[in-house]
């Protein structure tokens, strides 16, 4: 056992790759904001998958076949049964729909002395009273969640302090159907996640309850498109409409053109909850007085129908308040689901168990409690996306947290590792057909951690039938003997796994480190080896043609190297090698000995051989002089040529004959069009049709060269990072097939020029300098192994798929990200939790075979409001980018905005349908998911999906090779960048990292309507940032920050943020450079003026906004309305 | 005459509709030896030291992709002759499998190669499935053409020999 070594340090041990500092401990930051992960659930289903075998069909997802659901006029018997019936761990009688949260009245009934002073408590239920004891461990609590709705979101600090008050006259004087059907304010955005309560939210918030009129501007940017939307809009804030049962079925009821009738209802309503609060805190019949206000205007137009089922489970209501819950019936449910969200942060509490391994005896009663927890989540109150404008969270969203108990929840793995479009399970296929969300899972596996436990030992302990590595998630049985988590079968601990290396203790196998952390690496023994672990091996293919020099790129590509010579991973046994090739290929032999880099010259390119195969790639150490010297003469070796032909095909077979024998890094620099010889392509792209096509052509390689290429370079363990530097068409869909199975990755310039692109250059150098010395692993092959029952259906990412669930990446870099949709093939009935282990076999430039093993245990629920709850919208949106992206190339660009529009009508459609026990109009969405809508539309006008707008061909499929290829992170700002105000930074509420003070605006929404000419605004949408100053921009942030004296003199092309000595240009600069900091590659910064010319590239992601193509978001919902309640 | 052209494309058909099962069968095996590769757990953890075993697999699985571009070839080829004999109904019956050849083989993935199948999309589970159910309907198919060419060619011979 002594062989057994544990250290908490990373991996490789290189240590400049660790160079991205803040975000190596995501876990941290993202505590910080102490934001409650339940707001961020969001919903997705498997669209794409349905349809996928048959291309032909028009509707991308047929909705016919997903239609299990009964039509809305079924939804009196018994919605409630759907709702949270087994959620509650007993067998509940059927319950009345607002029973279902059993947070309101059962609490009540089960607390000590609420007899006398709650008389409508009586009359609930007796069951939910039971379970609802069980798991509430103080009677008043549930009562503040009732209250809380309406003042602000749980998760802040604010609902503690509002929630106490209204407690004694509660009970006194509203009782809680009242309370359910206080009036929900229709206009003012109560679910902004702002923590101030409702008094300063009308204040914050121009489209406030009062103003109709106003709270257009709210939806409908000023500038572009008002006139057809405003006639409408007033209607949409209308709390009751006459719709109340069923949907709509024709025009939604926002498209009649009534607004006199309705107006005056709204302006009543609405102050009351303004007044609320106060009112009920401090005196109840106030309040009640303003609720029978509301009922007499609402009441004619309350249908008598649904309504009047409400009242059944309230029959105790005083005949005031009967009316009142009808009016209301329809927003009811909200209190009902919001109450829950208290509960639902409280109650881990209970649950918490004793540190150590979750056994299996443990394991069960804490699974049975968190299914309790899980039925309250914050994540499905409910939002009316139509009048709700502020959706978008102040801080960057959070990952939702798997409603697991605490102690498996606190060692899960790192959502930014390993993440799962819905944090709840289905139980079978066809649950999640229901649902229709997608399910898959987000990786990026070889992220730079800080944290990383490493673990040296001999035998490496695993199922015996499955060959799960062991994990955090398994069950002891007893000493000797462990449950696999994915295949359930009973495997021996190993003599060698009792003895615990960092206790120094014996007979404790459930302390190893390999069971205490979710994330693990471990040093392989020779097993694992097919051959000796391969030396880094780098070689570099140089585009030396005319059009190459011109750019100028090979003198920062030297000097990169040159500077960062020394920081490349590797050995003593790294090599390096050079090829530069235009109509002619050109090898350098460097071997030790000569005084000087000797070139030779292959102009046979149809038949391409290395010239001396054993001196091109040569040993760094030995020979660095010799590269030296080379790298300060290839920029000028090439300066006088007039080749404009490009041979990139014979190159790249040359390069791969180089590399094969050892395996290994190619990186191809390419600045045109390979016209010559073996793969040579065609121009394919018509600039004239770019906006106007109606859809877009040549997505798709044009040969298959470079596929086949790949292949071989993976099988011989080669991969391929493509780098072009272009200003013309270079077909990046064919061309990107060599980076894309060969697991490489491709950077792309577009109009790379070292003097006219100064923006360009810097970024193309921080990138090289990333790329040179960030870690790579080589001939590594990832599984990714699930739970018994689920299967993988397909991958995203750059690789080649060896098996069913093998991915072959010749090398892994820390900045690839990978996607991967499941399905359920058999029912996991039985099973309360499954796992995904994602093991990464590699090698690392150290030469030592290393696997890294990560595991992500999720719940498994039958209901689809669970299955809602726990849906996380960013995961879902990566994965159906992952997916459009898919399918269109094998289908149509149409088809896939038509997918991925459809996405969105489902899960919602699926929501309204299964989910909402209580019909009413608006477009409604559960808390989770209020976000989805936003990123779709997002999604509709990214460069890679956007239609209408002139989009160069190889842009749009770089962006698309992006959105499949980046971690979920830095894929979402390229979705939905991130809008800040900078010209007023303060230190409010600042971070301290490295004591430098970093401030943290707020994220706007991306509409022009929050841009202003007196302010500056910082756009970030990942690779780029665009700062924009107004107008009227303060003097005092021109001169203290950008050190102009006025607006007129800005720069033209400023893209660097002097250094000046004031605090405001501190601030801004720590706050650009801390947003740099957060990902491995550099965003360029653009300062850009009203006449910029990138303006119109900053005003694109105006995603909110009506463009002359696409609509605006508020267009875009209405559209979801309309196709929901059709 | 008592051995017709007709009586002979039918025994051609027959003997080639032997080999077209054959084909289709091994076809299915290869698909579901694809698919089910990951489940057997020698394997699996063999991935990297590669038995003999695993490699005489792959080379079945190879071997069958390739026979793609054959078994369209014989189909066309007997529809030809059927066509030559006049036998209007049995070609019938067989146009529509030669429709979905040809449209199976022109809208195959971008390749240099003649094949149909490309190794990046195959693990796909999409297409994995729509494989195995392709391979089963053929089977299918050829299995009831089978019996239906071995009544032609017996209803032929026979009615030959009285004229």
């Amino acid at each position: 056992m002594s062989t057994a070594g544990f250290n908490s340090q990373n991996g490789t041990g290189t240590g400049q790759t660790y160079a991205n500092g803040p975000s190596q401990n995501p876990v941290a930051l993202q505590q910080l904001p102490g934001v409650s992960y339940s707001m961020t659930h969001q919903p997705i289903y498997n669209p794409m998958q349905a349809k996928a075998p048959s291309p032909p069909g028009p509707g991308p997802y047929p909705s016919a076949p997903y239609q299990p659901v009964p039509p809305v006029s079924s939804y009196q018997p018994g919605p409630p049964l759907t709702s949270y019936p087994s959620s509650l761990g007993q067998p509940l009688l059927p319950r009345p729909p607002l029973s279902g949260p059993p947070s309101h009245t059962p609490p009540q009934s089960a607390s000590p002395s609420p007899g006398p002073r709650m008389p409508p408590a009586q009359a609930t239920p007796p069951p939910p009273a039971v379970s609802s004891s069980s798991y509430y461990p103080n009677p008043q609590q549930p009562m503040a969640p009732a209250w809380q709705y309406n003042t602000a979101p749980p998760p802040m600090g604010p609902p503690t302090s509002i929630s106490a008050p209204p407690r004694g006259p509660v009970a006194n004087h509203v009782n809680p159907a009242a309370s359910l059907a206080e009036p929900r304010p229709p206009s003012s955005a109560p679910y902004s996640t702002a923590p101030p309560p409702r008094v300063s939210q009308s204040v914050t918030q121009p489209p406030g309850p009062g103003m109709p009129p106003t709270s257009m501007l709210g939806y409908s940017q000023p500038g572009t498109a008002p006139p057809p939307m405003n006639p409408m809009v007033p209607n949409a804030y209308q709390p009751g409409r006459a719709a109340y049962g069923p949907p709509p079925t024709g025009p939604p009821p926002i498209m009649k053109p009534a607004p006199p009738p309705t107006g005056p209802p709204v302006a009543s309503a609405t102050p009351p909850p303004p007044k609320g609060d106060g009112a009920v805190a401090g005196n109840g019949p106030q309040a009640s007085n303003s609720y029978n206000h509301v009922d007499n205007k609402m009441a004619g137009l309350a249908q008598p129908g649904p309504p009047g089922r409400h009242l059944g489970h309230y029959p105790s209501l005083p005949p005031g308040y009967q009316n009142t819950s009808a009016p209301h019936g329809t927003s009811s449910m909200h209190p009902a689901m919001q109450a829950a969200t208290q509960p639902y942060t409280q109650a881990p509490q209970p649950y918490q168990q004793p540190p150590g391994g979750p056994g299996p005896a443990q394991l069960s009663p804490s699974l049975a409690a968190m299914s309790l927890q899980s039925s309250t989540p914050e994540a499905l109150r409910v939002v009316n996306l139509l009048q709700e404008r502020n959706l978008l969270p102040p801080t960057p969203v959070p990952a939702p947290t798997p409603c697991l108990p605490q102690d498996l929840q606190k060692i899960n793995c790192n959502p930014e590792v390993f993440r799962c479009t819905l944090t709840s399970i289905p139980q079978t296929q066809s649950l999640l057909n229901k649902a229709k969300m997608p399910l898959g899972l987000l990786l990026h596996p070889f992220k730079d951690l800080s944290q990383l436990p490493v673990v040296t030992s001999s035998t490496i302990v695993r199922c015996r039938s499955c060959r799960t590595y062991i994990n955090p998630f398994v069950s002891f049985l007893d000493q000797r003997r462990w449950k696999c988590n994915l295949c359930y079968r009973v495997n021996d601990v190993p003599e060698e796994f009792m003895y615990n290396p960092v206790s120094r203790s014996y007979g404790e196998p459930h302390k190893r480190p390999e069971v205490q952390n979710a994330t693990i690496e471990f040093i392989a023994p020779s097993e694992y080896m097919l051959r000796p672990p391969q030396p880094a091996v780098y070689l570099f293919v140089l585009d030396v043609s005319h059009n190459a020099v011109e750019t100028g790129y090979l003198n920062v590509f030297c000097q990169s190297l040159l500077d960062n010579i020394n920081a490349l991973p590797g050995d003593s046994r790294t090599k390096v090698g050079f090829i530069t090739f235009d109509s002619t290929i050109h090898f350098y032999n460097l071997q030790e000995g000569l005084s000087q880099p000797q070139m030779l010259i292959v102009s046979d390119i149809e038949d391409i051989f290395l010239p001396t195969p054993d001196s091109l790639l040569v040993n760094l150490n030995e020979c660095k002089e010799l590269v030296q010297d080379l790298l300060k003469s290839l920029p000028t070796l090439f300066g006088k040529t007039m080749e404009t032909q490009s041979a990139l095909g014979s190159a790249l077979q040359a390069a791969f004959k180089l590399l094969s024998p050892t395996g290994g890094r190619m990186s191809v620099f390419q600045t045109q069009l390979p016209n010559l010889g073996v793969g040579a392509l065609q121009s394919r792209e018509d600039p004239n049709q770019r906006a106007s096509a109606k859809d877009i052509q040549h997505l798709s390689p044009a040969t298959d060269f470079y596929k086949k290429l790949a292949l071989d370079c993976s099988g011989q363990q080669v991969a391929v990072d493509l780098f072009l530097l272009s200003a013309q068409y270079c077909d990046l869909a064919s061309l990107g097939c060599i980076s894309r199975y060969s697991a490489g990755s491709v950077y792309y310039y577009p109009s790379y020029h070292h003097q006219h692109s100064p923006a360009q250059v810097e970024r193309f150098q921080k990138d090289l300098k990333r790329y040179l010395t960030r870690k790579i692993g080589f001939e590594a092959v990832m599984r990714i192994r699930c739970t018994k029952g689920l299967s993988i259906h397909t991958f995203h990412g750059n690789f080649f798929v060896r098996s069913t669930d093998l991915l072959s990446l010749p090398n892994v870099n820390p900045d690839a990200g990978f996607a991967v949709q499941m399905s359920i093939e058999d029912n996991l009935d039985d099973m309360q939790v499954v796992s995904f282990q994602a093991a990464l076999l590699y090698t690392s430039s150290k030469g030592e075979r290393r696997i890294r093993v990560h595991t992500l245990c999720l719940p498994v629920v039958n209901s689809l409001s669970d299955i809602f709850s726990g849906a996380d919208v960013q995961a879902m949106t990566g994965l159906l980018a992952c997916m459009a992206v898919d399918r269109s190339v094998t289908a149509s660009l149409s088809d896939a905005r038509d997918a991925m529009t459809n996405a969105a009508i489902d899960s919602l459609t699926s929501y309204r349908q299964s989910v909402l026990t209580v019909q009413q109009p608006g477009l409604l969405a559960p808390a989770c998911l209020r976000l989805f809508p936003l990123y779709i539309l997002a999604l509709l006008k990214q460069k890679a999906f956007r239609t209408g707008t002139s989009t160069r061909l190889d842009e749009r499929v770089f962006a698309m090779c992006q959105l499949k290829y980046q971690p979920l992170l830095y894929a979402m700002l390229m979705i939905h960048p991130a809008l800040y105000r900078i010209d007023d930074l303060t230190d409010e509420g600042a971070l301290n990292i490295n004591e430098r003070t970093i401030p943290q605006p707020r994220v706007l929404q991306l509409s022009v309507e929050k841009l202003s000419r007196e302010g500056a605004f910082l756009m970030d949408t990942g690779t780029v940032m665009y700062l924009w100053i107004g107008r009227n921009c303060h003097p005092n942030f021109l001169t203290q920050v950008l050190g102009v004296p006025n607006y007129a003199a800005v720069p033209e092309n400023l893209h660097l943020l002097p250094e000046l000595d004031t605090a405001e240009s501190q601030r801004t600069r720590a706050f650009i450079g801390w947003l740099r900091d957060q990902r491995p590659f550099y965003p360029s910064l653009h300062v850009i003026r009203d006449e910029s010319q990138l303006k119109a590239n900053f005003m694109q992601n105006m995603i909110e906004d009506r463009t002359a193509s696409a609509l605006s978001y508020y267009e875009f919902l209405l559209h979801l309305q309309q196709q929901i309640s059709k | 005459m008592a051995f017709t052209f007709a009586a002979f494309c039918y025994m051609l058909a027959l003997l080639l509709t032997a080999a077209l099962i054959f084909f289709a069968i091994w076809h299915i095996i290869a698909f579901d030896e694809l698919k089910t590769d990951y489940k057997n757990p020698i394997d699996q953890c063999n991935t990297l030291n590669p038995t003999v075993e695993k490699v005489k697999k792959i080379k079945r699985v190879k071997i069958a992709l390739k026979l793609v571009l054959p078994e369209y070839l014989i189909h066309f080829f007997f529809c030809v002759m059927f066509f030559c004999a006049a036998e209007w109904l049995t070609l019938c019956l067989n146009l529509p499998l030669l429709a979905y050849h040809v449209w199976r083989y022109m809208s195959r993935p971008v390749m240099s190669c003649p094949g149909l199948y490309d190794p990046t999309t195959i693990m796909n589970a999409d297409i994995l499935a729509y494989c195995q159910k392709e391979g089963w309907c053929k089977l299918a198919f050829y299995l009831l053409s089978f019996f239906y060419y071995l009544y032609g060619y017996v209803f032929h011979f026979r009615i030959c020999p009285s004229c």
